[in-house]
């Protein structure tokens, strides 16, 4: 029988099918952070269960962090606390945790493929819902509410009901100036940011495996905010040798029995899916969004669409260009912007820094710009001092900030003031994510460094050299 | 290790609601609308109630926005009809919580965000999905009469008008079974632990 890839993975994790109801589905590697699993470890105080097997959980502090002196105490006391819990909870029972200021510290969906801990075939859940990142390996991976994450740390399983597969096929060639996030973006804004809820995504051809593996993260990352549970790529020579010699991955013997096991996780010639796309790699140019959710996106040569051409209700969609501040029609180039995010679990990642570098090297940040740059994590901070980005980024006139999700969701200090722009790399552009009242405009590390250099929303493509 | 044979309640139990309802037609209310992530915060599960909305319900000096439904008090009830796509975005519990807490028992949209919907289930909040076309009949027998009642009727799972116009919606027996006993799934895993360890043991990795 022909079977999809995401079928092997999830058919081989279940426990038990439960008749008109969800499978118990066993989960391989867990993480926390301070978030969203106080309220679990409480929930097994007040059970007397404990937590059954802690090796398989990774703890990571990043939501509430302070992205600047990290090495002293952190001023919210409502932060150090959550801080605090979830070290206590650690240490009591047993799970590794790399807290604020650990050298292994960063986002939970960066610092987890950067040790190995993700890998091909696993099964991957966070209380947070980008753990679709993880589908990067063609891991099954997925955000989780914390009532689920105390299932997991008292069982190792939670109950889920099948998703439904969708397919999305990219082939071609992407065009010059094109990244992964337009990629993500571009189908957001095509299938709506509902249109694969219900659905677990498998994206195939040839964009994707000729994409990085910081690339497929990005866009996995994104699976969620089309409805998606999650998404997922088919491991490759790309994926091997990302993981190959990483922390926990598998050694020695382990390794081969392992690849062997991985190289048979690709969906069959004949499988079906429930959905399908194809789209070409032509279509798709430098992407920003408009409005209020990520399915709000156009290619940078585009105007912002009329009500009239917009599927689902007029004042919903009045509602959310009023509070952007923007007419149907709007050309988004050269709107006037305040600030500029690049970091988060999408876009925080090494490969990330060296496109943002590209822009604004030789460059000066404009006068009118506040940026944030925010490593995904220690490691990544490493490596921009180390390929001397840092150097660039000074030059410049930007300064790096310490890793932690930051203005992605602003819980810590770094805050979008009422009604300020900001061009952002990270995820989401609801009202108020990046602060109450804050607007924000979604788009790749190429774009973010455009708008950073002339404190206006601008074609990357018109600041970089077309070297091919 | 404790073996847990019986099931305890978690929540209330949830039978038949017969209740008025807060209407909010706006699509696509993502998790960061219920409860921004500054209120993110506690390290218990308590006073989510007060910030359900939080930016929508509150000008920035804390005085309420007298246009938002939960301030209007022609409006109340233990009932929330939302605009399609409800709940999509952040995976936080914490949305489901202040649904919970703020005093709602069930939410009514013509399409749920699969993680709060999961959420609200794991929470003791019945998510029920109905039709397009009901849920704009639900709109408009609220907007003629903000006192209507409606009834959500888990066992037969169907949910009705004062008009007599009623639609049924779906739940798998698992979930039904749970909701109607005040169950959640923690006490289900604990009942399977040898299967759930012998099929640890296998695991590769």
């Amino acid at each position: 029988m022909s079977n999809t890839l995401f079928d092997k993975v999830w058919d081989s994790h279940v426990v038990r099918q439960i008749e008109d109801g969800p499978d118990v589905f066993f989960i391989d590697r867990h993480f926390i952070h301070e978030v969203t699993s106080p309220v679990a470890f409480l929930g097994l105080e007040s059970r007397g269960i404990g937590v059954k097997y802690p090796e398989r959980t990774f703890a990571t502090a990043d939501h509430n962090t302070p992205t600047i002196n990290q090495h002293l105490p952190v001023k919210d006391p409502l932060s150090a606390n959550q801080l605090e819990t979830l070290e206590r909870n650690a240490a009591k029972y047993g799970i590794r945790h790399w807290g604020l200021g650990d050298e292994n510290n960063g986002i939970v969906h960066v610092v987890g493929p950067e040790h190995g801990i993700t890998l091909p075939g696993a099964t991957i859940v966070c209380g947070d819902s980008h753990t679709s990142t993880h589908g990067a390996f063609g891991a099954i991976a997925f955000g989780i509410g914390t009532s689920e994450v105390e299932m997991v740390l008292s069982s190792q399983c939670i109950m889920q009901p099948k998703p439904k597969k969708m397919r999305i096929n990219i082939n071609g060639e992407l065009s010059f100036g094109v990244t992964p996030k337009d990629v993500a973006l571009f189908i957001i804004a095509k299938l709506s940011t509902s249109g694969a809820t219900g659905y677990f995504v498998e994206y195939a051809g040839d964009v994707f495996e000729n994409m990085s593996m910081e690339g497929r993260m990005t866009v996995c990352n994104l699976s969620i905010e089309m409805g998606a549970r999650g998404g997922m790529i088919a491991p490759d020579e790309t994926t091997y040798s990302y993981i190959k010699g990483r922390t926990f991955a598998p050694k020695g013997d382990d390794w081969d029995i392992a690849l062997a096991y991985w190289e048979t996780l690709k969906t069959d010639e004949g499988a079906v899916f429930d959905k399908e796309f194809n789209f070409d790699a032509s279509e798709i140019e430098p992407m920003i969004t408009y409005g209020t959710n990520p399915g709000m996106g156009i290619g940078i040569s585009n105007n912002i669409p009329e009500s009239k051409n917009i599927e689902g209700g007029k004042a919903t969609y009045e509602k959310s260009l009023n509070y952007m501040g923007f007419s149907e029609g709007d050309a988004m180039k050269d709107k006037q912007i305040d600030y500029v995010f690049l970091g988060s679990c999408t876009n925080g990642r090494i490969e990330d820094f060296r496109a943002f570098a590209s822009v604004i090297k030789g460059r000066k940040k404009a006068e009118n710009v506040t940026a944030w740059l925010v490593p995904g994590s220690h490691i990544v901070e490493k490596q921009i001092r180390e390929e001397g980005i840092l150097n660039i980024l000074e030059e410049a006139g930007f300064e790096l900030r310490q890793p932690g999700c930051s203005a992605c969701l602003a819980m810590n200090d770094d805050k979008v003031p009422a009604g300020k722009y900001a061009v952002s790399t990270s995820n989401r552009n609801f009202e108020g994510r990046q602060g109450p009242g804050s607007r924000t405009l979604l788009a790749s590390p190429l774009m973010a460094a455009a708008a950073a250099v002339t404190g206006k929303v601008t074609d990357p493509r018109e600041l970089i050299d077309n070297n091919n | 290790m404790t073996t847990i044979t019986k099931r305890k309640m978690a929540y209330d139990k949830f039978t038949v609601l017969k209740s008025s309802a807060y209407p909010l037609p706006i699509e696509n209310v993502d998790t960061d609308q219920i409860i921004p992530a500054r209120f993110l915060k506690a390290t218990e599960r308590k006073g989510f109630g007060d910030n359900l909305f939080r930016d929508w319900r509150y000008n920035s000096d804390g005085s309420p926005k007298k246009d938002f439904v939960l301030n209007d008090s022609k409006y109340g009830g233990r009932i929330l009809v939302g605009g399609k796509n409800f709940g999509s975005g952040s995976s936080r519990e914490h949305a489901a919580w202040s649904v919970y807490d703020f005093g709602f028992r069930c939410v009514i949209s013509s399409f749920f965000a699969d993680i709060f919907k999961n959420n609200c289930l794991n929470v003791g909040v019945l998510p029920v999905q109905v039709s397009e076309e009901f849920s704009d009949k639900i709109f408009a027998a609220i907007e003629a009469d903000s006192d209507t009642e409606i009834t959500v009727d888990l066992p037969s799972q169907k949910v009705s008008l004062p008009s007599g116009e009623s639609e049924l919606f779906q739940i798998n027996t698992y979930k039904k079974e749970n909701m109607l006993n005040g169950f959640d799934d923690i006490d289900y895993l604990q009942n399977m632990m040898p299967e759930i360890d012998s099929f640890a043991a296998k695991r590769p990795f």
